[in-house]
């Protein structure tokens, strides 16, 4: 596990309620308040990367190509898997890592002066937040 | 290590050094992972031993710190490569046109310095991607558009300085055109500002381009005679309304008639906005075929069909071979007479028929910004990049694509002649399309044909799509038609075609450049334009 996950893992932060599509994070680890507010604050962090570099391409609505072409991907085969990046629950550090710094298909990838390296470990706690529950 | 050629490693570290002196060691590149990243991902040679990479990357924060880096790279006669946000993708993305130079990165040269409402100008740095220029007129609650081109993550001045094309109105669609003011970092490390900007306290330098004197904006685009620091942009009030409507001419013939009232139309400033040509009923060129089915299947055939054969088959089924939509942007009652009356020019045609498209207020409420064409409201998108992507009708995505655009006469004869010759070069050529050859009109007066190829990860299908390609730039060439813009593997043979007078113009370039940048440090082979020491054979 990443270097975050075990910090969320020791953290131990049950989040009661992610409100979708909404900004705040809702928390019982009161007696865990500083590591929840700053895991909490990275993945603000990570939604903020994610909204700038990734939803333009893979929102829900029309005109988004990454989320077709996950679509198409995971029809018939996955499909439980959402097509809307940030719904999904299956996302691993190792597999946000490989997506953003390798590209893959039409989707180049992201140079550090793009999505540093400090903005990747954000984007991949947004991203994986649901394992943290 | 990578060393770039002609360094010793020795030399190389020191220069690496001294770069981290500069910018911090965070944004200098060296190691092979981090290199990695500023591969071009739509290369044609991806993963041959001739593709084109870094041996660094250098990313600076300011104008000092590019004057630096350059002084640097000058002394230890280190070729640089700039490039602003990198995502020029189709036309070179972040890799260098010389393998093994460093990449002056300037994303992080991210400020937008000045937007004026009342000037309706903007003042940006290179890192400023359309995205980023358009959320901050938004945030603010100007009144303004910016003409975006199709990737929204571009930078607005490096998709000006490669010549790129938006969707809005003539005056504000050329990205190169309507720019006003330049700074200029040259190969010695000294500034320039360019037009108004040379006037010490000049208030006028997104006003007025030319100052006094030669204009000499132009050298710096698709060029290497200096790296572009900031740059002024004329920006579009928002209009009070939007219309469009559609004419369509039954014959194939019909296009020329078409063609020489759609130029008086847009000459005589009739109709402002982008104007789309479209065959039989499909949409905006390179958005899919015609909608019917036979018809599709007649175009798609290998090396496609002879023009009377469609147009027999359209005639029947009731399909006008060609439409052309046109847009109008202005006040409601002005934009609606502008129509009717180039709706009375288009009624010379026989068989001409019409449809009027909806009459938007401007701005547009949320729902309308999510169904309309992005760009041709300003508004920045990535919708584009579904070319080639996967999706349910097409299962096998590809790595990116690479756009034959050639220039053309606007004329329909040229239009046909095009697509004889690009056809006939369809067959010859055995591609598995036919290029259809339908011209778009980013600009007016002239007409570009946008034609994609497909990049692939494997090396024989991409070694083929580039010979083709090659060739058709030499075809083109014989016809007197010459690229727009073009990747770093083509330059050379795109630049060459422009050889009037045994390359009178190239060897002007190659005079600039040796004068401006003896060391040849900058951007080598860009557009053709090579140092002396890499100039080969060539006089």
């Amino acid at each position: 596990m990443t270097r975050i996950m075990r910090r969320m893992r020791i953290g131990r932060i049950p989040r009661i309620g992610l409100l979708a599509g909404g900004a705040i994070l809702l928390c019982t680890g009161q007696l865990m308040g500083q590591v929840s507010t700053v895991d909490d604050a990275r993945v603000e962090r990570g939604r903020a990367v994610y909204q700038y570099w990734c939803a333009t391409c893979h929102s829900s609505g029309p005109g988004m190509p990454g989320t077709t072409a996950l679509a198409a991907k995971y029809k018939g085969k996955q499909p439980s898997v959402p097509a809307v990046l940030e719904e999904r629950t299956d996302l691993t550090e190792a597999s946000v890592k490989f997506f953003v710094r390798q590209g893959v298909s039409v989707m180049a990838p992201f140079r550090k002066t793009e999505i540093s390296d400090a903005d990747l470990e954000d984007l991949i706690s947004y991203l994986t937040r649901s394992k943290a529950r | 290590m990578r060393i770039p050629p002609g360094l010793t490693a020795g030399d190389f570290g020191s220069a690496v050094t001294q770069f981290e002196q500069v910018v911090g060691r965070e944004w200098v590149f060296t190691s092979d992972e981090d290199l990695n990243l500023y591969r071009d991902a739509y290369s044609p040679l991806f993963g041959e031993p001739e593709e084109r990479v870094a041996s660094g990357a250098v990313a600076p924060n300011s104008v000092e710190q590019v004057q630096q880096v350059v002084k640097i790279a000058n002394t230890y006669k280190i070729p640089i490569y700039p490039i602003s946000t990198g995502r020029n993708l189709g036309y070179g993305g972040a890799a260098p046109a010389y393998s093994g130079s460093v990449v002056l990165d300037l994303k992080r040269m991210n400020r937008i310095l000045e937007v004026s409402e009342r000037n309706a100008s903007c003042l940006v740095e290179p890192g400023v991607s359309y995205f980023d220029l358009c959320k901050y007129i938004e945030d603010k609650n100007l009144k303004l558009w910016v003409d975006v081109p199709d990737p929204g993550w571009g930078s607005v001045i490096g998709n000006a300085l490669d010549h790129g094309g938006g969707y809005t109105t003539a005056l504000y669609r050329n990205h190169f055109d309507a720019h006003c003011g330049m700074e200029v970092v040259l190969a010695n490390g000294e500034v320039i500002r360019t037009g108004m900007g040379a006037l010490p306290g000049a208030g006028t330098w997104q006003q007025f381009k030319f100052g006094v004197g030669p204009w000499i904006d132009g050298i710096f685009s698709q060029s290497n005679f200096g790296i572009v620091t900031k740059m002024g942009f004329w920006l579009m009030p928002i209009p009070d309304a939007y219309l469009s409507g559609t004419v369509s001419v039954p014959r194939h013939s019909d296009l020329i008639r078409l063609v020489d009232i759609l130029t008086y139309i847009e000459n005589a400033g009739v109709s402002n906005g982008m104007p789309m040509i479209g065959m039989l009923g499909s949409g905006f060129p390179g958005l899919g075929g015609p909608r019917d089915k036979e018809l599709g299947a007649l175009l798609a055939r290998p090396g496609g069909a002879p023009p009377e054969e469609i147009e027999r088959l359209a005639l029947q089924k009731g399909i006008p071979y060609w439409n052309c939509s046109l847009r109008f942007y202005g006040p409601a009652k002005a934009v609606a007479a502008q129509w009717e009356h180039t709706k009375e020019k288009f009624s010379a045609i026989p068989g001409a028929t019409f449809q009027d498209g909806e009459l938007l207020r401007l701005p547009l409420t949320p729902e309308q910004r999510q169904r309309v064409h992005k760009p041709e409201f300003g508004i920045p998108s990535l919708e584009m990049f579904s070319i080639g992507a996967r999706s349910e009708i097409n299962p096998n995505p590809t790595n990116g694509h690479m756009w034959f655009s050639p220039i053309i006469p606007r004329t329909g004869e040229a239009v046909f002649e095009a697509q004889r010759v690009l056809s006939q070069a369809s067959r010859d050529l055995k591609l598995p399309f036919n290029i259809s050859a339908i011209p778009t009109m980013y600009w007016l007066r002239a007409f570009v044909l946008i034609i994609a190829f497909p990049i692939t990860r494997d090396i024989a299908t991409n070694k083929r799509n580039r010979d083709a390609f090659n060739r058709l730039v030499q075809i083109a060439a014989e016809h007197g038609w010459g690229e727009y813009r073009t990747a770093p593997v083509f330059m050379d043979a795109v630049a060459g075609a422009y050889s009037y007078n045994s390359n009178a113009l190239m060897r002007f370039h190659e005079t600039i450049k040796d004068a401006v940048d003896p060391n040849g440090i900058i951007s080598a082979g860009r557009y053709g334009i090579w140092p002396k020491h890499l100039r080969g054979n060539r006089a």
